[in-house]
């Protein structure tokens, strides 16, 4: 459906095209034609493997189609709404959102107010700033898979050297991903360590953009650095941050490697996300089912952006 | 989303905007502490990976051992010799780089193509084409793997390379920033070369192309890194060992019957992420500047 976009009217008009009625000089047709050919490539393989599939999604979720149709993905049933009536009776469903929600709503707050803590403080130092930008950025080029792995051996209860340095300063670290309350605050902390480089890095470059001037005449009118921070510097960087949370809001959302690895889901499904409900539920080869879930993830992605969008709104 | 973009880079463009002051001013001392502070952080940032690396060429029993050690008391390569003989992770780390190398190349190519016929290209639909293609920038792989993954296996292609790669091919990302550092080069230089004769084609190819090393640069690693640790399609797609890619092998023998060893799993995860961050290391000025240029990971 989507490749009728990429072929329609704007071609140039074959030879045999009426010139009379046409305007366009010969350099414009020369540069349409141009445009389409360099465009062409990406536009079949856009078509075919990423806006296609956006809607052949939203299509299969309207239908029973189970691993055992791929050969004929045309012959499957219309299920209409079955597929979502069936998701949200799920207890494990709403589990699983509800574990996502929480991965969101505790995840992103985290992970901005450590990436503005760093990028203050980077902002208020001249020496060294590289090597700390660097420092902090590092996590976020690793592969999240590894970096699961090595949490886990971390928060290991026993042979883990985080409960050895708690217990280093008296506290009996606990089972942290082996307890069902704990489990997914662990995840949590952990994508908020790998992540705020990112963010620390956008809200970094925002700081530099408020202007001095202002920060001066707040101080000499007597405001102190926190009044400055909170009345100057955060309403200037009001549209970075929203940038930050919905960037960081969408990529929690899907939260999958970090279970897969560390938790399995567990314990007792307290560390399951929706990615994870989706993925297992292709694995059991219900295609259509699974198409449902990530659609409701789509759209969750929808709103939470349009959500954030509105709450960081500059006040007009 | 696009719109906030365009922020400045955050690389030390007014090194001068904050001053520590005279020394025994309490502007230096609260710098002290800022330091000390950004000093802990930095620690908290950097020591998963330095025992990681650490653990990696201990025996396993010294691995598992209560209380830990930190430096190993035993020094041995014997967790590398596994993942290299027992378990083809030479396989794995060659697959993962083919993939992302001609991925890179995709969307580099590709990516500049469109990128610059919507920059300085006159033609009808200009407009629907940008907006759909920025209308999936953000559309998660969740949402589109299952009926992708319909799609790969009617054309035959799942555990095979082009199964692996052909989806990510071509990007979002790529257009939008080859796009905008397009945008910011002259039209002059197109009319320049007009004027001399030369073809569209080749005022692309030979004019305007070599000028975008930096936005290149960028997009090619962002690519790179995004390619190399990407995990659910090469996960859904290889079915058999031997086009497994790093993160799917490090993955699955963690969940798998190696689930337990621990020295020979971080030894998986140093070679999964060092190649990575020495990359990172060497080319990391450009890497500042598109996180700067897109927020996009």
């Amino acid at each position: 459906m989507t490749t009728a976009t990429s072929a329609p009217a704007s071609r140039p008009t074959p030879a045999g095209g009426s010139p009379a009625g046409r305007r366009r000089t010969l350099l414009q047709r020369r540069q349409a034609r141009t445009a389409w050919l360099l465009a062409l490539p990406f536009l079949l393989l856009f078509a075919a493997f990423t806006a296609g599939p956006v809607f052949a999604s939203l299509l299969m979720s309207f239908t029973d189609m189970r691993s055992t149709d791929v050969r004929s993905p045309f012959a499957v049933d219309f299920a209409a709404f079955d597929n979502y009536t069936a998701l949200f009776q799920d207890a494990l469903f709403r589990k699983v959102a509800v574990n996502t929600a929480i991965f969101v709503l505790v995840g992103v707050p985290l992970t901005m107010v450590l990436a503005l803590a760093a990028a203050v403080g980077l902002n208020n130092i001249t020496r060294l700033r590289a090597f700390f930008r660097l420092g902090y950025y590092l996590p976020v080029v690793t592969s999240i898979v590894a970096v699961s792995v090595v949490w886990r051996f971390l928060l290991q209860p026993d042979t883990g050297p985080v409960n050895q340095l708690l217990g280093a300063v008296g506290i009996g670290g606990p089972d942290w991903l082996g307890d069902p309350s704990l489990a997914l605050p662990s995840l949590i902390v952990m994508a908020a360590w790998r992540n705020l480089g990112t963010l620390m890095v956008i809200f970094l470059a925002g700081l530099q953009t408020v202007p001095r001037e202002l920060l001066e005449a707040a101080e000499v009118d007597g405001a102190g650095r926190w009044q400055r921070f909170r009345h100057v510097t955060l309403p200037l960087l009001r549209p970075t941050l929203l940038f930050g949370a919905v960037i960081t809001g969408i990529g929690y959302l899907q939260f999958f490697e970090e279970p897969f690895v560390m938790t399995n889901g567990g314990p007792l499904n307290a560390t399951r996300s929706v990615s994870f409900y989706i993925y297992d539920q292709f694995s059991f080869g219900n295609y259509g089912y699974a198409a449902a879930a990530s659609y409701v993830l789509f759209v969750a992605i929808v709103v939470l952006t349009a959500i954030q969008f509105r709450a960081l709104r500059p006040k007009a | 989303m696009t719109t906030q973009t365009p922020l400045p880079a955050a690389d030390d463009v007014r090194p001068e905007a904050p001053q520590d002051g005279p020394p025994g001013s309490p502007r230096r001392s609260s710098s002290r502490w800022l330091y000390l502070v950004l000093a802990v952080g930095v620690l908290a940032m950097a020591l998963p990976f330095v025992w990681m690396v650490l653990s990696s060429v201990k025996p396993e029993a010294e691995v598992r051992s209560i209380p830990p050690t930190w430096l190993p008391e035993t020094f041995t390569l014997e967790n590398y010799r596994e993942l290299f003989d027992r378990l083809r992770f030479p396989t794995y780390f060659l697959n993962s780089a083919i993939v992302a190398v001609v991925v890179t190349a995709g969307n580099l190519m590709f990516g500049s193509m469109l990128g610059y016929a919507l920059a300085k290209l006159d033609f009808r639909g200009k407009r629907v084409v940008f907006a759909l293609v920025l209308g999936t920038l953000m559309v998660p792989g969740m949402v589109t793997f299952v009926p992708l993954f319909v799609l790969v296996s009617n054309m035959g292609l799942t555990n095979t390379f082009p199964g692996l790669i052909l989806p990510y091919l071509v990007g979002p990302l790529g257009v939008f920033l080859m796009r905008q550092y397009f945008l910011g080069l002259p039209d002059e230089l197109i009319q320049a070369a007009r004027v001399d004769g030369a073809g569209e084609l080749r005022i692309f190819w030979s004019v305007m192309l070599p000028l975008t090393g930096p936005a290149l640069a960028t997009l090619g690693i962002l690519t790179f890194l995004s390619s190399w640790n990407n995990f659910l399609w090469p996960l859904v797609v290889a079915q058999t060992e031997d086009m497994y890619t790093l993160p799917v092998a490090l993955a699955l023998y963690s969940v798998g019957q190696n689930a337990t060893q621990y020295g020979l799993l971080l030894a998986g995860a140093v070679v999964v992420v060092v190649p990575v961050i020495v990359l990172f290391l060497a080319v990391q000025r450009y890497f500042v500047q598109g996180i700067a240029m897109t927020g996009i990971k």
